[in-house]
């Protein structure tokens, strides 16, 4: 089971308090009525889904009840970072520099 | 390709088992194919069968990272069925169905297909409503499949508890009496023998790397551990690894990887004559030949290519068995694993061209395409050798998610299938 650190309980608890909320730092369109079926397409259904880092949203439903987003590497699942929803969308390159040397 | 039957197992028993000649090869991989499929699963591997066997396609490689068989179709959990939903679902699935009977006469190889039926349990109001509503539209698809009231479940199915108190009471059943298992691992081996004997290469420890394109868009080949690989035309096959493969070609796809697992108990004698299956509980249990239950359990909440998945999805897996098969309780699990399920947002595959000439993609089967594997292969081959698709794979695009026309056996069923 995960071991996940909630940025707002700054705490880490297990996975069972929290829920997967999908990928993070999409943006739902403003005008949504005025956006092309691609967009609508590339907002709703299309994703990321990499193997590496992925940028992605949790909830501490069973705690704070907050959304947060996380970097996790989806290949040792191993979480690199947590933060506040909000905050912007960490370097990719960076983290996986970061991750590398926690490794060691 | 040396015919197998009872005279050849007769033959080689008197000689100590010495002539039987290899089932398929490790050729070099050559500089330039008609077709390359990415991935050795079933579904890759049928599709190079097909091509061969169905449109005189043969020079064709299978590339494969790891070894043939070793992706999903070698970790799941056998379940074969077609009842699902809607139309489009019910034609492609059934048409697999059809093809599962007679298969091991086809490729002259035995996959073990056992028509023990698959039984669907309903344990609440909503269950109830869901599954019959699923059997009205099956009987107009043609499709198998009928209502159980829980002594008739019991009945079919004698070790299920079906007591008013249960924790997981049984309301009733669907049951689809041609629906059944197969041996995952002889599906695999079947189809690359029958490849492989007409021609085709597998080439297995070779992973794609990328997939080059030349200025005008269109597919030249694929780069590889082994170094450049030449074809007009290459379809990709790689369940978890989908959205990477197609990455590579610039495709972006509406698709999440998530873990799935399944775990073994210890070899019994004959005691579960039927597949079992709850949905609203996520177990899924039946008896293999070698006498282990096998059983599924459901993804974990979390996208993952680790191949592994938490501990609880297993033992949330085996509380809900146990309550509904409480004869099991003290039986010892031997193994478990996981595989790695590439799932769409309306839950049905994408078997189709692809927005770049000579590139086509079988995927999304998410945690249920092992029962469609023939069908999917056939019709697959059928897409590459035309250039378009089969009637049966027809609604299966990738356009779907921006045109709207989903086929949402997600909204359907509300679970995992
Ligand atoms: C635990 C579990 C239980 C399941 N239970 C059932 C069930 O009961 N019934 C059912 O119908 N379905 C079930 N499924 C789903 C089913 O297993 C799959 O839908 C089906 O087997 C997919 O077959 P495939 O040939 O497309 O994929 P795979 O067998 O996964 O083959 C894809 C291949 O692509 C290869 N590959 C990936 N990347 C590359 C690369 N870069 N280069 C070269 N090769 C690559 C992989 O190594 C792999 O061998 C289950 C799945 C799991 C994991
Ligand atoms: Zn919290």
């Amino acid at each position: 089971m995960l071991q996940i650190y909630c940025p707002y309980c700054k705490e880490e608890r297990p996975e069972l308090e929290f829920r997967h909320a999908g990928e993070a730092h999409i943006a739902r369109p403003a005008d949504m009525k005025s956006i092309s079926d691609e967009e609508f397409e590339g907002y709703f259904f299309i994703r990321s889904n990499p193997k590496g880092i992925a940028f992605e949203r949790w909830r501490h439903v069973h705690g704070c009840g907050r959304f947060f987003n996380a970097a996790r590497d989806t290949v040792s699942d191993k979480f690199i970072t947590t933060y506040e929803a909000g905050e912007p969308k960490p370097d990719a390159a960076e983290l996986a520099a970061k991750s590398g040397e926690a490794d060691k | 390709m040396r015919k197998y039957s009872i005279f050849a197992v007769a033959r080689e028993a008197m000689r100590g088992h010495k002539g039987w000649p290899q089932q398929w090869t490790s050729p070099e991989p050559k500089k330039q194919y008609d077709v390359i499929i990415v991935g050795a699963g079933g579904h890759g591997l049928g599709a190079a069968y097909y091509l061969a066997k169905q449109h005189g396609i043969t020079n064709v490689a299978v590339v494969e990272k790891g070894w043939l068989g070793g992706g999903n179709t070698g970790r799941n959990t056998t379940i074969i069925r077609s009842n699902y939903l809607y139309d489009e679902s019910a034609a492609l699935y059934n048409h697999a169905m059809k093809m599962w009977d007679g298969l091991s006469q086809d490729l002259n190889y035995n996959v073990m297909y056992s028509a023990r039926g698959v039984m669907m349990l309903a344990h609440n109001v909503h269950d109830v409503q869901g599954a019959q509503r699923h059997i009205h539209a099956n009987r107009l698809n043609g499709v198998q499949n009928e209502w159980l009231t829980p002594e008739q479940a019991k009945e079919y199915c004698p070790p299920l508890n079906i007591s008013k108190t249960a924790r997981y009471p049984v309301m009733g059943a669907a049951l689809q009496r041609c629906g059944g298992n197969a041996r995952h691992d002889a599906v695999a081996w079947g189809y690359a023998r029958g490849a492989a004997n007409r021609g085709v290469d597998i080439i297995q420890n070779c992973a794609v790397t990328g997939i080059r394109r030349a200025a005008n868009g269109a597919v030249e080949g694929v780069e590889t551990t082994r170094g450049f690989i030449g074809a007009k035309k290459v379809g990709v096959v790689a369940a978890g690894h989908s959205s990477v493969l197609m990455e590579m070609a610039g495709v972006q796809m509406p698709l999440e990887s998530y873990p799935l697992q399944a775990l073994v108990s210890e070899p019994v004698k004959p005691i579960f004559p039927c597949v079992v299956m709850s949905n609203t509980v996520h177990a899924y249990i039946s008896q293999s030949d070698k006498g282990e239950l096998v059983i599924g359990a459901g993804t974990d909440q979390y996208t993952s290519y680790s191949q592994t998945g938490g501990l609880h999805i297993l033992t949330h897996t085996l509380d809900a068995i146990c309550e509904m098969f409480p004869i099991f309780s003290r039986m010892k699990m031997l193994r478990s694993w996981g595989g790695i399920v590439d799932v769409t947002p309306d839950r049905s595959p994408i078997l189709a061209k692809t927005p770049v000439p000579g590139l086509y993609v079988n995927c999304g089967w998410g945690t249920g395409g092992f029962k469609a594997t023939p069908g999917s292969a056939h019709v697959f081959a059928h897409t590459i050798a035309n250039d378009a698709p089969h009637p049966i794979n027809a609604p299966f695009t990738l356009e779907r998610f921006r045109t709207g026309r989903l086929i949402d056996e997600a909204a359907a069923a509300a679970v995992a299938h």
